[in-house]
Formats: structure tokens, sequence, C-alpha cells
């Protein structure tokens, strides 16, 4: 079978494999995508997101394993799987004399598109104020907006984005959000995305598959990622100075015998400690009788509900944006 | 279904590298001013009659006199000797109105500070009086020293005739087309052709696959073919402009004229174009970093500049080394460019240079293209 079909998952990845010369970049990797979906491959730096993105992309060939899409895959079918993909790296510098409208046009013409479609997408991206800017003078946030909209151009039926909004400013990131979310609402469009932030990935996405290493540590719906693990509210806690004085070893010893009973993470460094619980009423006061009777004095508490972030902490020990 | 427009593709492509480059003003700097720039101060400095300035040491004795200018005192130019104003140093002017005035300032010192002056360049030639023997000192591998030792010994002979000027035996060549200037423009011209393909094509498409710009085009359904041919396109078509304006500007200021055929001089810097374009392409076909295409670039391009006789003629290189030279693209191109517009050579002398020329861009191109880096 080699047509695109609705039949078909729109993507499916089978036990690939990457190394470069000395990295295992990606070990046995696999996962499934359905039309209009919208995923976010979540993790820190080197963890393989990146990687795994640019096989789908047809940039990087696995070394083993297999990768389709609609049906098609790379090696036999690149000229018509390009038509159907829109992407943007993780960092493209386009050319920096021309101007909006003409790199648009450039891209456009590849696909054989119509100059209305170059005004539609700049109003998408809302470069409108910008359409004559040279892309040297452009700020970070509106070239990733450029590059969005060049990913969009072609009406993709998947979309792909390499860390979109890494080392833009909270503002500059939500406007990439709101088109996301917009083209969301259109439903044509499934997008895989990568991202160190949880947020981003909680945001836009009904799924997150979370990379560690250049394997799938966990993957599922937000809830359902959340729901995993022993509790769902956090409670932050930190001990008094003089506490934090007292030898390592003595410490870490009580820490070990609360870890026993609860789902206890401290940070020696900073005197901090979280804990995950379940149910607030009744585990909360619990804790704190334990703490108290291992003398350790809480000077500060708060509370929040648990995040992807502290999934993977919970997991693996490391934070996301390590 | 969206209608293909191939030919839309290509013209946005090149619309885009024109753009790119003309909006670089070091571009027109470069490309365009600077050859121009380079024409006129060496076409100035070898077309003009230089007047000659030479500096020589007359070696005083202990004494504190010295023979070597008594002698010249008592020489023909003794009248013509004038004191400079600086303390021991007289000039000597010998009018020449054929090749240019020559000027010898004379320096009487010890021989000990004649030496520092010789070791600093400030003086070529020393002259001391030994037993009645006028004995001249300097490396006689220096052209001008030996030229002044010449003119004074000359001075120097008993019985010359004062006023006496070589102009009566020698015709100086300033003939159209046997000019230092005339050799020189055709070789800046090649030289351009070779410099704006090798940087503007290389470096242009290092930076842009470092910028991962290759990589995010490649991904589109853009055709490679087009992607390149349009910036060999842009490329060629400003350096034909850019020989043309060059031309231009040798034609209305040192009179350079094209004597051969204009269309095979078309042809020809058409194939070192070619030839030009397809090594730039396989040079930089692999690597992305700008540091790596900045020294493989200088590597081909630094040995073509010394070697290919654009400034001066390479047949002063070693005579195993000339059929070396012959065979590299610059030299071809440079000599072939030579013939036409001097010699009024055709089709029949260049059409081989052409060939080789275009051929080895093409072989270069493929050869590239094989194991070229798009992602």
């Amino acid at each position: 079978m080699s047509e695109p079909s609705v039949n078909n998952p729109l993507i499916e990845v089978r036990h690939i494999h990457k190394s470069f010369k000395t990295v295992q970049a990606v070990r046995d990797v696999s996962f499934t995508i359905s039309q209009g979906q919208f995923v976010a491959l979540l993790g820190p730096n080197g963890a393989g997101k990146t990687t795994t993105v640019e096989m789908i992309e047809g940039i990087q060939k696995p070394d083993q394993g297999e990768i389709r899409i609609m049906g098609l895959n790379w090696k036999e079918h690149a000229d018509r799987l390009r038509p159907l993909i829109g992407l943007s790296l993780q960092e493209t510098r386009f050319v920096d004399k021309l101007n909006v409208v003409e790199t648009l046009r450039l891209f456009a013409s590849f696909y054989s598109l119509p100059a209305s479609r170059v005004e539609e997408i700049i109003t998408t991206v809302g470069l409108q104020e910008k359409r004559k800017a040279a892309v040297e003078n452009l700020s970070g946030g509106q070239r990733q907006r450029l590059a969005l909209g060049i990913a969009l151009l072609n009406y993709p039926n998947i979309l792909l984005l390499d860390e979109p909004t890494t080392g833009l400013d909270p503002n500059a990131r939500r406007e990439i959000w709101n088109i996301l979310l917009q083209l969301k609402k259109n439903g044509r469009t499934s997008l895989i995305l990568t991202t160190h932030y949880m947020e981003e990935a909680e945001k836009l996405c009904d799924y997150i598959i979370i990379f560690h290493n250049g394997e799938i540590l966990k993957e599922g719906s937000r809830n359902a990622l959340l729901d995993e693990g022993d509790g769902r509210k956090i409670v932050e806690f930190e001990l008094e100075k003089n506490e934090t004085a007292e030898s390592y070893s003595a410490l870490r010893q009580k820490f070990d015998q609360l870890a026993a009973l609860f789902r206890v993470h401290w940070d020696r460094e900073l005197s901090k400690g979280s804990v995950a619980l379940t149910n607030l009423e009744t585990e909360l006061p619990l804790f704190l009788e334990h703490m108290k009777e291992l003398g350790l004095t809480i000077c500060n508490l708060s509370f929040r509900k648990k995040t992807l972030d502290d999934l993977f902490t919970e997991l693996t020990g490391r934070h996301l944006d390590d | 279904m969206i209608k293909k427009r191939p030919l839309h593709q290509l013209s946005q492509l090149i619309i885009a590298h024109t753009m790119e480059i003309l909006r670089e003003p070091a571009v027109l700097f470069w490309g365009i001013l600077f050859p121009i720039f380079m024409a006129l101060g060496l076409g100035l400095a070898f077309t003009k009659k230089a007047d000659k300035i030479g500096h020589v040491v007359l070696i005083e004795t202990e004494t504190g006199i010295s023979p070597a200018f008594e002698r010249l005192r008592q020489s023909s130019a003794g009248p013509n000797l004038e004191y400079d104003g600086i303390e021991h140093r007289h000039r000597l002017v010998l009018p020449d109105s054929v090749l240019g005035n020559m000027t010898i300032y004379f320096l009487t010192t010890t021989w000990d500070e004649g030496i520092k002056h010789l070791k600093q360049g400030k003086a070529g030639l020393l002259l001391s009086v030994e037993k009645d023997q006028v004995l001249y000192h300097f490396d006689p591998s220096n052209q001008e020293a030996r030229l002044f030792h010449r003119e004074i010994s000359d001075l120097l002979r008993p019985g010359r005739e004062q006023g006496f000027s070589q102009s009566g035996q020698v015709r100086a060549l300033t003939l159209k087309g046997t000019r230092y200037i005339d050799f020189l423009i055709p070789g800046l011209m090649a030289m351009g052709v070779m410099m704006s393909t090798m940087w503007g094509l290389s470096y242009g498409l290092i930076e842009k696959r470092s910028k991962k710009l290759i990589r995010r085009m490649v991904a589109t359904p853009m055709r490679k073919s087009y992607f390149l041919f349009s910036i060999i396109t842009v490329r060629t078509a400003m350096n034909l402009i850019e020989a043309l304006l060059l031309f231009l500007f040798s034609w209305l200021s040192f009179g350079f004229t094209l004597t051969g055929n204009p269309l095979a001089l078309f042809v020809l810097i058409l194939a070192g174009n070619f030839s030009f374009a397809g090594l730039s392409i396989f040079l930089s076909s692999r690597t992305s970093s700008t540091e790596v295409g900045n020294g493989v670039i200088n590597l081909v391009v630094m040995p073509m500049m010394i070697g290919s006789g654009i400034f001066f003629s390479y047949h002063n290189f070693p005579d195993w080394l000339v059929p070396v030279i012959q065979k590299l693209p610059l030299t071809m191109l440079a000599d072939g460019m030579r013939s036409i517009f001097l010699e009024g050579a055709g089709f029949s002398e260049t059409a081989a240079a052409s060939l080789i020329l275009a051929g080895s861009g093409v072989l270069f191109f493929l050869a590239g293209l094989k194991i070229y880096k798009w992602h």
C-alpha cells in the first residue's frame, strides 16, 4: 500500500535507533500518532527529541527501524512526503538581506503557491507590520514566527516544530502558542513539537511523550501522566537554617527514613524539599508529624499541583531544564 | 491539486540570490570598485614616466673627508651637484625627457654608518676610494643598485661630456598593447572572475549550510538543480558586469582596447566562470564551518593569485614550474583573455582553453554534486 490514506495512522514510528560517532542518540523508540493530534516530545537537552523529529522529517535516516507517514516512507516516497509536511528546524537562519515577504515568496514558489497564500500567512503569524523588514532586523520572536509561517505555507497535514520557542521571552512564546492553538481549532493539521518547557507541552498538546537518554520514558495524555505515581499534589518545604548546618549524613539518614513512607525529594544545596501527596487532609498532618519526630523544623511550606517536571524528577532525579 | 510552476520557482530563486548580493554593500566595493582601484593604482604606477630616485652613500675617511665625493665633484656631473639642505647630503638630478628624470641623493658618512643605511634599506649602493680606485659596494641581486652603479660609474668615467643623455639610443615602449597596464587589465578581469566566484559561491554556500538554510530548503519540494543553477547564473551575470565595468574604466582612462574577437572573449569568460563555479561547488560540498571554508578557498586561490601571472609574468618562475602554472585555470583564463585583448586572437586560438575550462568545471561540479551534503 503506497497511497496516502486516512485509514493509516498518520505517523508510525517503529523501533528506530540512531547513533552518531560515539553517542547513541535514539534507542528503540516507537510511537503512533493519529490524524489531528497535537503531540509533544518533552525532555531535557540531549534526550533524543531532535534526532527523532529529524528522522520523521527525512533529514536523518534511522540506523534501524521504520517510519511510515500516511503509509509512505522516505526511501521510496520522498517527493510525495515533502508537500505533506511543514517544519521548522531548531535553528534556521534565513537569508539576512531578504525581507519577510520575499522570504515567504521564495518558499511559496517551491510549493507552487500563489502570492495570495503569502499574504494569508503574514496575517496568520502576525507579521503585517514587518512585511518589508529584512530578516536580519527581526527580533527572535519575529524570526520564529517567520519560520512558523514558512512551515505553514503549504497547508501541511503534519507540522513538525523543533523547539519553536526556545530562547524566547514569555510574550513572544505566548504569541507562538496562540498561533498554534488557532491552528488546532481548524483540526486539519497534526503537530509534533519538541520542547523542554513542560508548560508548552501541557498548554498545546493532548499527547505527551517524555524522552530521556534516547528512550521513551513515559507517554500519555497530560492527565494520564500526572495520575501516575502516588500523588497529584506537591508540598514544598524549606528547613530552618540551623538544620541545614547539621551534618550531611545525619540529615540524609532522616530523609531516607522519610522516603520509606513518602515520595519525598530533598535538595541539600537549597535546603529545600518536596513531597507528593494524594490526599492533603489526611497525609499532610502525618508527614508533618514525621518531620517533627525527626527533629526537622520547617520554616516555609507551600502547596501546588503536580507538574510534568515533578513526574520527570520522580522518574529520573533530574529536571527537564537541566 | 496545485499546478506546478517550475519556472516560477527558478525565477524566485534568481531574484532571491540577486537581492542577497546587491543588498550587501561590501559586494559593490569588492566586486566592482576594488578591481578598478587596483587597475588605477597599478596602472598609474607603471604608465607614468616615473622619476627614478636613488640613495648612495659616499664613504668618508677617518679624517672626515670623502675622496669619493671629491671625485664626483670633479666629474662632468660636478656642477649639477647641489647641497640638499640636509647635513652631508647632496642631490644630483639627471634630466631625461624620454625615460623620466633620475635623482640621486649622495650622503657622505663613515663606513659603519653607511652599512647601517644599507641594512635599513635607506641606501642601496656604497662608494669608497681605495688606492685611487673607486669601489662600488652593493648586493648584485638589487636591481636598483645595479642601475645606479652603472649610472655613477658612467659619470665618473674620465672624458664624459656633461649633459650627455642616453635618449638618443633608447626608445621607450609606450605603444598600446605593450604597456604594463595592457598586461594587467585582462589579468585583473580573470582574477575578478575567480575571486568573486570562489568567495561568492563557495563561501556563500558554506554559510547557508552553517545557518542550516540549505537543510531547510531541501526539506521543501525545491529542485536542488534549480537552487545551484540559480546561484551560478546570478554569480556569472555579476562577473560579466564586473568585467565590463573594468573594461569601460580602463578604456576611458588608459585607452585600453579589445583587438580580438568579442564573441570568443565572451565564451572564454563564460567558460572561466564555469570552471570556477564547478570548483566552488566541489570545495563547498562537505563542510559547514566557515572557518574551514575560508582555509580551503585560500588554499586554492592563493597559489593561483601568485603563480598565474596576474601582476607579473609567470615566466620568471623556474622552467620546470611553468608548464604546471600554464595548466592552472586562472592562467588559462588570463592568458586566453590577454591573447584576445592584446594579440587579436579569436576562437581558433582560445577554443581549446575554453573547452578545457568549461569541461573541468563540469567535472568538478558533478564530483561535488556526488558528495554534496544537503542536510
